[in-house]
């Protein structure tokens, strides 16, 4: 028996592509293409490795999100995932990160038994780095964020990750059932297969809704149960560009740096 | 009616543009001017099921339709007409006679090595004396008992220095003809006198392998003809028809590709203080070129499609790589030209699409043969 994965994706807006409104601050979603959160085709990749390393591994993607998002469980499936499961109704909509997590967290607990759940890092919409954790917490399963390098022992129950660290990193050995959160330095997704583009879009991806996940709407999910809110939005002015300093060798380099720095009264 | 892309073929064109931009695009340049065959990017191709989109998943394909391979074609050639054809030689000139012609033994003994990619595939009709008038082939094949016997040679073979597999045309009854006189074979690259010739040197698609094939008292198995003996000729013209639908992608994608770095370089470039992009002399030019890369995709996707639906497409896919080919090397030399002197510079991508597009309008049939082509279906009504 392989193991049981599961891994939480969510469709964003490509931000290479975003423009936001300098009236209001915010986004202008219109016409901007949705793709793959970039962290989480880095959680996905490594369950597709462990699967191509035991074939009998069964992944599932759980996402919450528009009814359009199935376009990107399909992709999901189409690079080999073996199921998909959109979580999808108005009654979620407007979820901060804790009923975001409420309602991923008891979507996974209706799928049943899994060993490992791969979460991307972060979403480049919200950059919070909150639902992983949040979802760890909730369903009661260790968690190891920033995972750079991932190890499977042969007893498929033993892992051994490097998590990322500002100035190096830290080395974890854990049990499954686990929660990992991934990020880009961990692997180099891989693309969809053509015959798994077939197979995707002729698949049943189930739509759960609020009752489905048998989560409350009033005191679970959505906009009124969030308890946090967005006050307020707005674009930071891009800074100027930083002045590069050139000389014959670090210790010149250094000694420019600092005089430029006492000029400055900043040391 | 319905102009629309199904769901399938708009993941497999995000998909194709994915693979183009981040393994293609960086080595087109690199490749182009070694002139070396990426061998590296096959192997991926062949990984992802790029080498076999139009067969059914029975043989290895991966059940996709024939808009999705023109689609694959086109995305792949906007960044580098070489990947395009090779692509394209492969899955229609090769994979595609043995699935339309072959026995089930052949089938099941070349398709899934070919279609995953792990062989690669080649066509040889043309020879030295033997070109738009393809009836002239002097490569014989005699029946010597157990087994064929191959000699002759033929010439501009695409792919034929790294294929494993060939579909080969040659005369096995002279007497009869173009129609009954020649037969189809399969050859495999080890096969006894057999061997590549000389490799061209040619003037665009330069990464792409094109060679000579040479037959000495070449031994092949009984069970290597494909289709009967006499079918050649309709082997190779039913195979040529496809093929054109592939050219006609990889045309078009050349054009595509050179029209969209020429709107990036009109946005950036100014002169007499102004963007390129807002004079509109040059607009019209502009606007000319994308109403004739439009009208080459729908003929294509049409042609395509009338092959999914098991129509007559023909005399539609000769249209289509006629007007696609025409549209390639109108468009790459106007690139060129609004690129002015850097796009005569090989810092420029538009001087390798302008050499890369001259071979659409020759090969797999020049456009005169696709005129005679499209003419004699009008005149046999």
């Amino acid at each position: 028996m392989g193991l049981r994965i599961i891994v939480c994706a969510k469709q964003v807006p490509d931000t290479n592509e975003i423009k936001i409104n300098p009236k209001t601050g915010t986004l202008i979603r219109e016409g901007v293409p949705s793709i793959l959160n970039h962290d989480d085709a880095n959680a996905l990749e490594e369950a597709l490795r462990i699967k191509d390393r035991y074939p009998d591994t069964h992944i599932t993607v759980v996402t919450m999100g528009p009814p359009q998002a199935k376009d990107m469980l399909i992709e999901c499936l189409a690079k080999g995932a073996d199921e998909a499961v959109l979580a999808s109704d108005r009654a979620l909509g407007g979820s901060d990160t804790w009923a975001t997590s409420n309602a991923i967290a008891a979507a996974i607990q209706k799928l049943g038994e899994y060993d490992i759940i791969f979460a991307g890092r972060q979403a480049i919409d919200g950059d919070t780095a909150q639902v992983g954790p949040q979802i760890a917490e909730k369903l009661g399963l260790p968690q190891v964020t920033y995972v750079q390098d991932f190890q499977l022992e042969e007893d498929l129950k033993t892992i051994t990750v490097k998590r990322a660290l500002e100035d190096g990193y830290e080395v974890i050995r854990l049990k499954t059932p686990c929660m990992l959160t991934t990020i880009k330095e961990l692997n180099k997704p891989r693309y969809m297969h053509i015959a798994g583009i077939y197979q995707a879009c002729a698949a049943d991806i189930p739509t759960w809704n609020a009752a489905d996940l048998n989560v409350d709407p009033d005191k679970e999910v959505g906009l009124d149960a969030s308890p946090t809110n967005v006050f307020r939005s707005f674009t930071p002015l891009p800074k100027g560009k930083g002045q590069m300093i050139e000389g014959d060798c670090e210790k010149d380099i250094g000694q420019q740096l600092i005089i430029r720095l006492k000029s400055k009264h900043i040391i | 009616m319905d102009f629309q892309l199904t769901k399938e073929q708009l993941f497999v064109r995000k998909m194709v543009r994915e693979f183009a931009a981040n393994e293609v695009e960086p080595i087109a340049a690199d490749i182009d001017k070694e002139h070396r065959f990426p061998v590296e990017t096959v192997e991926k191709m062949g990984q992802y099921g790029l080498m076999g989109i139009p067969f059914p998943a029975k043989y290895g394909g991966t059940g996709g339709d024939n808009v999705a391979y023109a689609i694959a074609v086109e995305e792949l050639s906007r960044v580098c007409g070489t990947t395009g054809v090779i692509c394209s030689a492969h899955t229609s000139l090769c994979g595609w006679p043995i699935y339309a012609w072959g026995t089930d033994e052949q089938k099941e003994k070349y398709l899934p090595d070919l279609l995953s990619g792990r062989k690669l595939g080649a066509f040889g009709l043309t020879e030295p004396n033997a070109g738009s008038d393809a009836a002239g082939q002097q490569t014989r094949a005699q029946d010597i008992g157990d087994s064929w016997c191959i000699n002759g040679a033929k010439v501009f073979i695409t792919n034929g220095g790294y294929a494993d597999v060939f579909v080969i045309m040659a005369m096995t009854d002279k007497s009869k003809g173009t129609r009954g006189g020649i037969s189809a074979f399969i050859v495999e690259k080890e096969d006894e006198g057999f061997c590549i010739g000389k490799t061209e040197d040619k003037m665009g698609i330069c990464a792409s392998s094109t060679t000579e094939l040479i037959f000495q008292n070449c031994r092949i198995p009984k069970d290597r003809i494909l289709g009967k003996v006499g079918e050649g000729f309709k082997v190779a013209m039913s195979t040529l028809d496809g093929g054109r639908i592939g050219i006609a992608s990889q045309a078009l994608g050349i054009a595509q590709g050179a029209f969209d770095v020429t709107v990036e370089y009109m946005k950036a470039r100014k002169q007499f203080g102004k963007k390129l992009s807002q004079m509109q002399a040059l607009q019209f030019e502009m606007a000319d070129m994308q109403t004739r890369i439009e009208a080459a995709r729908l003929l294509i996707y049409q042609a395509a499609n009338m092959k999914d639906n098991n129509l007559k497409y023909g005399p539609k896919s000769a249209m289509a790589k006629l007007f696609a080919a025409e549209t390639a090397m109108y468009v790459t030399t106007k690139c060129v030209q609004l690129h002015g002197g850097y796009g005569y510079t090989k810092d420029y991508p538009v001087e390798r699409m302008m050499r890369d597009a001259k071979i659409t309008e020759i090969y797999e049939g020049t456009s005169e043969v696709q005129k005679l082509v499209i003419a004699a279906d009008i005149f046999a009504k």
